[in-house]
């Protein structure tokens, strides 16, 4: 039993289930990113939580005590809205020390919670302003602050960095990071954003039209996801994904595919097992950064194979450099050191970690696990 | 607000500038024409309005007409002038204001932020209730007025025009509303606010410039309302209906510099609340509450 339990949980809007039985323990200090495309249902489960949404059918526990229809100020939880919801007509100080007051806390205590929390996000010198007269960088410390004062059980991120410009977005990413580290605090962060998923969580669930698809760590939703839309949907640029055949070379599985003029080429699977699947149609799985220039290539791989191939595209883009090529028919990209040697229209031999190459059932479209 | 209509404004070359402004002079003038008219034929005796040029000034200036439209002019029956039905009126006036204001908020705020099975069919009724003519809820209201004990009553009259403001009012707080984030009720919940608390604390405060709307709305209707007012007054008659006991009077010499004064006093109070809260009409104090 966890710490939050979300046991069977299933929601519906009269006929239409948004919902399909969603069971995710999550344990104490843990920050658990539920990620998914909108309209998948992370924002209503997170809701569900926070007693904002009914349940329909299961059951959310929070320390071991059941909260179905238990008033969401009464779970013991906060939450830091998308739009940071700050009450406009309050200041700082009010604002964070709203839910204290409601709650009946005496004025010494609420002042005392205020000036810690204050400190700890350094936002002290904000605390006589009205939410109007701050940045969106300072209104989202102040909407994290509201929840802190509180000392809540589990905090609830709804999309809190999306109102933010690029450059913000990373230091507060950086800054939530860093607050859970140093507070321990049990989080659920729901985003639409695959990159905060990766960097922020111990956990990441990843869900797909009300259904979660998987549930792991940022590693190992990385290097092995579970299906075809979890491979696509984390990572960016995206996995590749080819079709190809299995086929029997020297006693190892190879992955047969054609370059971009048509020519068969074979790569050898990392995985014997693969074996059981000759003669078959499966959709290879390769992420950007397994396909290089054979100088940039993981050293401590011990499966690099060489493709032959004519490269179409080339986009420089600082740091690295992506090569876009036809792999069976399909688009394919490379991701190479910024300043490997390659043109548009050349042939150059990338070298292919297949280590890290994934394969799919074509029908099912779940990873072959065999 | 101001300021920001002058930033889009087109600019112009001085020519332009000067027709522009002679217009609106020209059409101020027209507008003003009636006032001055009244104000200044109510500082006049009478002779010499009958004798001579009703948009001359004074030859001689005198505040009589005005002390005898306020307190010794012939209401009706007697000589009471208007003061009683003025009181009359600012003691139905400023309740029904202010009660069918705080209701239509209310309203606004439960259909908008506590939305329950059927509410836009509740709301699409009251909205009905704007469009009922007066004439219709007469006979209907003079019997249950009668019921209630309230015929012919100040109560009487102050339920009446609540019950006919609750539509307007719950059109206007609802649609303000509307726009209002609901994530900061979410929030208030969350903080442990409940249904009063969120509507006092979080709701109001940015209410001001829709309640301006709807008092100055209500304000006026009601106070220049004369068919309930005549119909349900009895012997607690506005102001409307008294004015129009002291025009129409059809005995005696009309005195006209009483009956400027009478007007000028009658309308003062809706002229009053647009100078004053008029100036409150604009203020967004919506800004940057949620993201900006």
């Amino acid at each position: 039993m966890g710490f939050l339990d979300i046991r069977n949980v299933t929601k519906s809007y009269g006929p239409v289930q948004v919902l399909h039985r969603i069971d995710i323990a999550v344990e104490e200090g843990e920050f658990l990113v539920l990620v998914g495309p909108s309209g998948c249902g992370k924002s209503t489960l997170l809701n569900m939580i926070a007693g904002l949404e009914g349940i329909t059918g299961g059951e959310i526990a929070i320390k071991g005590r059941v909260v179905n229809g238990v008033h969401p100020s009464k779970r013991n939880i906060a939450m830091v809205f998308q739009s940071y919801a700050l009450y406009p007509n309050m200041t700082v100080g009010q604002n964070m020390t709203f839910g204290l007051e409601m709650h009946g806390v005496p004025k010494p205590e609420r002042d005392r919670a205020l000036a810690d929390v204050a400190k700890l996000l350094q936002i002290e010198t904000l605390l006589d302003r009205k939410p109007g007269q701050l940045s969106g960088g300072q209104r989202q410390r102040v909407a994290m602050g509201r929840a802190l004062v509180r000392n809540p059980d589990v905090f609830l991120f709804d999309e809190p960095l999306s109102n933010l410009d690029a450059k913000l977005r990373v230091d507060m990413r950086t800054e939530i990071k860093k607050l859970h580290q140093k507070l321990r605090t049990t989080i659920v962060y729901v985003t639409h954003d695959q990159i905060e998923a990766l960097t922020l969580s111990t956990r990441i669930a990843v869900m797909n039209k009300g259904h979660v698809q998987q549930l792991g760590t940022p590693k190992e939703i990385y290097d092995t996801p579970a299906n075809l839309f979890v491979a696509t949907f984390m990572g960016s640029p995206a996995m590749n994904i080819v079709p190809a055949t299995v086929v029997m070379e020297n006693g190892h599985p190879h992955a047969a595919i054609t370059d971009a003029d048509g020519t068969p080429r074979t790569l050898r699977f990392s995985q014997p097992n693969l074996a059981q699947w000759q003669g078959k149609p499966i959709l290879l799985g390769i992420r950007p950064e397994a396909i290089t220039d054979p100088e940039g290539a993981d050293r401590k791989s011990g499966n690099i194979q060489p493709l032959t191939n004519r490269v179409a595209v080339i986009e420089p883009a600082g740091a690295d450099t992506f090569a876009t090529m036809a792999v069976s028919g399909r688009d394919a990209i490379a991701r190479m050191r910024a300043d490997a040697s390659v043109a548009p229209g050349q042939t150059f031999e990338f070298a292919v970690n297949m280590e890290k190459a994934v394969a799919f059932d074509p029908t099912t479209e779940e990873r072959i696990t065999t | 607000m101001s300021v920001a209509t002058q930033d889009t404004a087109v600019s112009t070359g001085r020519f332009t500038r000067a027709l522009i402004y002679l217009t609106l002079l020209l059409f101020a003038v027209f507008y003003l024409l009636p006032l001055y008219v009244m104000g200044v034929n109510s500082l006049k005796p009478l002779a010499e309005i009958t004798g001579g040029n009703m948009m001359a000034l004074p030859s001689e200036w005198t505040l009589d007409p005005w002390r005898s439209a306020w307190s010794t002019a012939q209401i009706g029956v007697e000589p009471t002038g208007l003061k009683p039905y003025f009181i009359n009126s600012i003691l139905m006036v400023v309740p029904a204001v202010a009660i069918s204001t705080i209701i239509g908020a209310l309203n606004g705020y439960v259909l908008t932020k506590w939305r329950f099975r059927g509410d836009t069919w509740v709301f699409g009724l009251m909205l009905f209730s704007c469009f009922i003519p007066f004439q219709i809820v007469l006979i209907p209201m003079a019997v249950v007025l009668g019921k209630l004990g309230l015929a012919g009553t100040v109560p009487g009259l102050i339920l009446v025009h609540v019950v006919y403001g609750i539509g307007f009012t719950t059109l206007y707080f609802r649609n303000y509303y509307a726009s209002f984030p609901t994530e900061l009720v979410r929030a208030a919940m969350i903080d442990g606010a409940g249904f009063f608390r969120i509507f006092w604390r979080i709701l109001l405060p940015v209410s001001g410039p829709i309640a301006v709307v709807s008092v100055i709305w209500q304000f006026t209707n009601i106070w220049n309302d004369f068919l309930f007012g005549v119909s349900f007054g009895g012997t607690s008659q506005p102001m409307t209906v008294a004015l129009n006991n002291l025009v129409q009077s059809s005995t005696g010499v009309k005195e006209y510099n009483v009956h400027f004064a009478g007007a000028i006093l009658a309308a003062l109070p809706t002229l009053f609340v647009y100078i004053v809260a008029g100036r409150y009409f604009v203020r967004g104090l919506m800004a940057g509450s949620v993201k900006g």
